[in-house]
């Protein structure tokens, strides 16, 4: 049992560090929680299935459609909601977030109605038994494309020109203008990749679970937040170190302790961070500018 | 090459810039002195666009830049060496010259640029893997330097090179500044406290006052004035 709660805790670790990318993406260049990220998650799950029931697609051209409106509705709701406060302060833009989120998660069931829908998107689903371990195609499925594109989202940030922009425009906006980087451009393209990570990881619970409903983001954003924190708000690395240790420690805790409690062991664990080491696994200290 | 006309600045509702004007000739170099507060800074931050003026026009070879944003700015040839260097600490110092390289696209040039770079900087070469965040207050300041050399600017803007630095740095700063202005003919407008060094190096200066100019003229000129010697050169 050990072994396969590790393996379930570990495929949807991977999600929750597939969303805690874009809480740590958009946190490390513009010192915001990004609230609105798990119900953006939420859109970018439903957007894939309705593409899909629309277009009768195969689902592997689907995704990526759904994955680039999704980058744009990103891209949206940094134009509108958050480029106007740029510069306010910390207060405002968090209850212009919370407004947002609850906007989406509205909007949500004003369009796709409040049930939970079934994912049907034509994923035949089978089982492999390895000793007393079973793993489904889907689990390898998400795991392979979690360590990928976690993998080139890593490289794309460390070794293109635009990835080193994009750090550049996290330690310092203004001397990245100074550079002649549109630091708008970055801002807007790191939105992007954040909500189309968010909403691979939307597509994938969704036929993990074969369920989507509207207010989904709320609690796969809150404990990829939790992730986030846990590895150290504004580190990558610590993003995907902290999905995959929320996602195992919940699957073991839910198994082992009482499966009632699956979403105490996230905020736990972030209440512990909080207290012991603000600054998470990964993350610096960040001395105020004066 | 740089006119500006009457420019006010404000910080919310403190005026920094009460109509200032001033004026830059292609290959020059000119020194803005004066006491801190005086908005010699605040000066070189509204003409690389870091700060809008409430009031006036800057241009730039006959080009308005007032309401530009600083990206296309630095896009037109300016450099800015921003007051404490501005260099991105959590990048390698490679990483950092590169930046300053952004907006160029021939790699044949910045690839002959960056041995240039390092031939006049040998201590930015030895680092070059380091993260920018591990150099000391010199080599950061030449760092920032060579940063901006990488962009090819026609005009540079210098904030307070001597900022922090020991008085043998200093001098090697002053050295490599003149030699971009001399042998390169990189056009370059300087902000400094260190009035006798910035009089000393530069053709031409203006010395401001709480947010205008009260002096002007050629650098040696000023240098003999009575009221400049005891204000700013301490004899």
């Amino acid at each position: 049992m050990f072994l396969q709660q590790l393996v379930n805790g570990l495929t949807i670790g991977g999600i929750y560090a597939l969303i805690a990318i874009g809480y740590s993406l958009v946190y490390g260049i513009l010192r915001i929680v990004n609230f609105a990220h798990g119900d953006i998650f939420m859109m970018g799950s439903f957007f894939g299935l309705i593409i899909s029931k629309a277009s009768g697609l195969s689902f592997l051209v689907v995704a990526p459609i759904a994955m680039a409106c999704t980058g744009m509705l990103g891209m949206l709701v940094e134009r509108l909601a958050y480029r106007p406060l740029r510069g306010a302060d910390s207060m405002s833009v968090l209850i212009c977030a919370m407004g947002v989120s609850t906007l989406l998660a509205n909007l949500a069931q004003l369009i796709f109605g409040t049930q939970t829908h079934l994912y049907s998107v034509g994923f035949q689903l089978r089982h492999f038994q390895f000793g007393s371990v079973s793993i489904t195609n889907l689990q390898f499925i998400m795991v392979i494309i979690t360590v990928v594109s976690l993998t080139i989202l890593l490289a794309f940030v460390k070794k293109t020109k635009f990835g080193i922009a994009m750090r550049a425009t996290s330690n310092n906006l203004t001397t990245a203008k100074m550079m002649g980087i549109n630091t708008n451009i970055v801002i807007s393209i790191t939105f992007a990749i954040g909500s189309m990570l968010a909403s691979g990881a939307g597509m994938m619970v969704g036929m993990y679970y074969d369920a989507v409903f509207p207010t989904m983001g709320f609690s796969y954003g809150i404990k990829a937040f939790a992730a986030a924190v846990l590895g150290g708000i504004g580190s990558l690395p610590g993003a995907m170190l902290g999905g995959l240790t929320i996602g195992v420690v919940e699957s073991l805790g839910s198994a082992y302790l009482s499966s009632g409690y699956r979403n105490a062991f996230a905020f736990g664990i972030m209440i512990i961070v909080l207290i012991l080491k603000p600054t998470g696994i990964m993350g610096k200290v960040v001395r105020e500018k004066v | 090459m740089l006119e500006i006309h009457e420019l006010h600045v404000k910080y919310g509702v403190i005026p920094a810039l009460h109509g200032i004007s001033l004026s830059v000739k292609e290959g020059e170099m000119v020194s803005l002195i004066g006491a801190n507060g005086a908005g010699k800074s605040t000066t070189l931050r509204a003409i690389s666009g870091i700060v809008r003026p409430t009031e006036g026009y800057i241009t730039l070879c006959g080009q308005e830049i007032t309401s530009m944003g600083a990206h296309k700015i630095a896009g037109l040839g300016v450099a800015h060496v921003p007051e404490g260097r501005g260099v991105f600490p959590n990048l390698t110092v490679m990483e950092n010259l590169s930046l300053g390289a952004y907006l160029r696209k021939n790699k044949l040039e910045i690839a002959e640029d960056a041995e240039w770079v390092f031939e006049v900087f040998p201590r930015i070469y030895e680092r070059k893997k380091q993260l920018a965040g591990t150099l000391s207050g010199g080599e950061l300041q030449m760092l920032a330097i060579a940063r901006a050399m990488m962009a090819r600017p026609r005009l540079l803007l210098l904030d307070e090179p001597s900022m922090g630095l020991s008085p043998i740095l200093v001098e090697e700063v002053f050295r490599m500044v003149c030699e971009l202005n001399h042998d390169r003919g990189v056009t370059i407008l300087l902000v400094e406290q260190n009035a006798r060094m910035a009089l000393t190096v530069s053709d031409r200066a203006y010395v401001m006052e709480t947010g205008e100019i009260v002096a002007s003229g050629v650098s040696q000129e000023l240098m003999q004035r009575d009221e400049i010697r005891r204000a700013y050169l301490g004899a």
